[in-house]
């Protein structure tokens, strides 16, 4: 009997991170006339604004001798000054002056990275610049749009990206890392529907005539003061390849037909989740809470970004031990269940973009990505 | 771009051969360790001559889109050093040393407009680019210039692909480039990217500084092999160490003085970097700085030269034949 093999995940307990697509570098506000260091997908990017407001990511190296520009400082107009011997770069990373010298070296340059403002977010492109379409930047656009309002925080952790992604992919994790807040049996208890195409995955889960955990019982109750009762509960799971995961979240009144489409006699919020591969085990976890009622009050934008603050320490907990363990028994494999679907569907598109780029799936043992697959 | 530049020396196999135009030979090779070629990028490798090897660059022209085949263009030039006429006599079958593609003329994304500018021969270097321009869609002129039209390679299917955003220059049509009106021509933004003789060049970058055009927006390469003069063999003499040696046609006084038992400091060997700096203390004849480190000023001092492309001559039309029957030039020089 001829067993054929197929195509598994398991054995990538770690994902490598495809280039040709955006991250996001740093918050819109991070951005200024100052020099931020912000490493993405093992690349240190020195990130400003030239004098016009244009973000700018270079290579945080200079041509010459490799100093980091992040430490130079920013001229007139958009260039910045490299902090040892002088060196100064436009914002298309060419050198403009050089010291001691009449003339410019023409192959001093330092790469500059396309990079598009969008969703309040600096997004970047290290890939092959030729094919950096605006275009395919996922859609957040619930974070500047004014029917939606709310923020939101950087958590930087000391995992692979692909853990983050698995633990929003799931969220039946709730019930026993967040049980003071959203967790509820009720997660795994109830079933989930899963779909897919080639750059999105899609989990949904319904829960009907439900207790609201405490935290969507407070949410209630800003939006329909004093509201007890049952509720029907959603958890819409969007993932935009490769790394970008919106939750449309929220519960209604129980009965009032929010699975149906009438969500007027609920709270509807969306966690907005980007995560930016730092290195191979290290990563920059740009998070939003957006919520669609009240949106005049920022005592509740304060609230849900501190909730959901102490909300995602509970997982940034339970990643960086996961990762420690992981790298402690790398003799040991990975096996799945049945709710881990979400997350091996994002795995395959990640593992397919990867081998589109021809390079390695799988992300080395530690420190940085291997040159072996 | 220092990271992205280390060499990573291959076995690359002769696909194909083909005469693309008088003295120009297409060169098909197959890398062992492939590498996807970005618009701008060259190879270095090793040819052979009189027994010896010496490195040599090449733009590629053209290339499949992971690298397993790259194709370079060599003109063999009449006072070639030996490097064009081995590369000529390679047939498919023949194997070279090759480093994976380097880069150091990058083509930037995303310039509101783009002159790409090829003389002759340095078309090899703009082939790409201006495919590459042409698939984003970019505002972008391909101006392709040449003494006459058997010599310009890849006409016919620069024209067929380019169309309108080609324009043709050649001498012996009566249609020669007007430098001033092309250059005086340029948006301020326009970034102008080319390679070609040493005179075209220099032509360009006096017109751009007249024009107070923002310098970082001329992009150029150099490979340092091409000079006002031809190259005329001349002496050269080291007075501290007792050195005195002859620099033959094909061959660079560095690579001279380094014959005589020199040690030089050197780094890019093309003229970019200065660091093969020598003082000239005495001159019989003239000098025909090749480098770009220089500034016109500097080099009109005649007090120091970059010895890694620059040479001393006598002739003074530039023409070999007019070098002066009473003996070669003389550099006298200091070295670090």
């Amino acid at each position: 009997m001829t067993i054929i093999q197929t195509k598994s995940s398991t054995t990538n307990k770690v994902l490598n991170y495809p280039l040709n697509t955006w991250y996001v570098a740093a918050w819109d506000h991070e951005v200024t006339r100052k020099l931020i260091s912000r490493t993405v997908a093992d690349k240190p990017l020195a990130i400003y604004r030239t004098e016009d407001g244009r973000p700018v990511a270079l290579a945080d190296a200079c041509w010459h001798r490799l100093a980091p520009l992040s430490m130079g400082k920013v001229l007139p107009k958009d260039e910045i000054q490299c902090p040892y011997h002088g060196i100064v770069y436009n914002s298309a990373g060419r050198c403009v002056s050089m010291p001691a010298q009449e003339t410019i070296n023409p192959s001093a340059t330092v790469p500059s990275y396309p990079v598009v403002e969008r969703h309040r977010f600096l997004w970047v492109w290290l890939g092959d610049a030729t094919l950096a379409n605006p275009d395919t930047i996922p859609d957040m656009h619930q974070m500047d749009h004014p029917d939606w309002a709310g923020d939101g925080l950087t958590i930087p952790v000391t995992c692979n990206y692909q853990l983050v992604l698995d633990n929003l992919m799931d969220l039946t994790h709730e019930e026993f890392v967040h049980g003071s807040s959203i967790g509820q049996a009720e997660l795994s208890e109830s079933d989930f529907e899963v779909t897919h195409d080639d750059t999105t995955v899609t989990v949904s889960r319904w829960m009907r005539g439900i207790d609201a955990p405490p935290f969507w019982l407070k949410n209630m109750r800003d939006k329909f003061p004093g509201f007890t009762g049952k509720v029907d509960r959603w958890q819409i799971i969007h993932f935009e390849a490769p790394s970008t995961i919106c939750i449309d979240v929220g519960v209604a009144k129980a009965g009032t037909g929010a699975p149906e489409g009438d969500r007027s006699q609920g709270v509807n919020g969306y966690v907005m989740n980007t995560i930016t591969p730092e290195t191979a085990r290290s990563a920059h976890y740009f998070w939003a809470f957006m919520r669609n009622y009240r949106l005049e009050s920022q005592l509740i934008t304060t609230q849900l970004r501190a909730g959901v603050t102490g909300v995602f320490k509970e997982d940034e907990d339970m990643l960086q031990a996961q990762q420690a363990a992981i790298d402690a028994n790398p003799d040991y494999e990975f096996y799945n269940l049945n709710i881990d679907a979400g997350g091996l569907w994002v795995r395959r598109l990640i593992e397919r973009m990867l081998e589109a780029e021809g390079r390695p799936v799988s992300a080395g043992r530690a420190g940085r990505v291997s040159s072996a697959n | 771009m220092a990271a992205t530049n280390i060499e990573v020396w291959q076995q690359a196999t002769v696909i194909e051969t083909d005469a693309v135009a008088t003295n120009i030979q297409r060169i098909v090779l197959a890398p062992t360790l492939p590498k996807r070629a970005e618009p701008g990028s060259h190879v270095d490798l090793f040819v052979t001559i009189d027994g010896e090897r010496h490195k040599r660059s090449y733009s590629i022209v053209d290339s499949t889109e992971d690298g397993s085949r790259i194709a370079i263009s060599v003109l063999q030039a009449p006072l070639s050093r030996g490097g064009s006429i081995f590369m000529h006599a390679l047939r498919p079958g023949d194997t070279l040393e090759i480093t994976q593609p380097l880069q150091n003329f990058p083509l930037r994304v995303g310039a509101p407009g783009y002159v790409l500018l090829a003389g002759g021969i340095g078309v090899t270097a703009m082939v790409n680019m201006a495919r590459v321009l042409k698939n984003l869609g970019a505002n972008y002129t391909l101006v392709y210039t040449a003494r006459s039209r058997e010599r310009m390679a890849y006409l016919p299917e620069l024209l067929a692909l380019h169309g309108d955003n080609l324009q043709v220059h050649i001498d012996d049509e009566g249609t020669a480039l007007s430098v001033a009106d092309l250059v005086g021509g340029i948006a301020p933004d326009t970034e102008l990217y080319m390679c070609g003789p040493i005179r075209l060049m220099d032509a360009v970058r006096r017109s751009w500084r007249e024009r107070e055009l923002n310098d970082p927006n001329l992009r150029f390469e150099t490979f340092g092999n091409s000079g006002w003069y031809d190259p005329e063999e001349f002496i050269v003499r080291v007075p501290r160490l007792g050195v005195e040696t002859r620099v033959p046609a094909g061959r660079s006084m560095l690579e001279a003085l380094e014959d005589a038992g020199v040690e030089m400091m050197f780094d890019c060997r093309k003229g970019e970097c200065g660091l093969c700096e020598v003082k000239v203390l005495a001159l019989e004849g003239a000098i025909d700085h090749r480098d770009v480190f220089y500034s016109e000023r500097q080099q009109h001092a005649t007090q120091k030269m970059c010895c890694c492309v620059s040479r001393a001559v006598t002739s003074p039309t530039g023409r070999q034949t007019d070098a002066s029957p009473g003996g070669p030039a003389i550099v006298t020089i200091n070295v670090s």
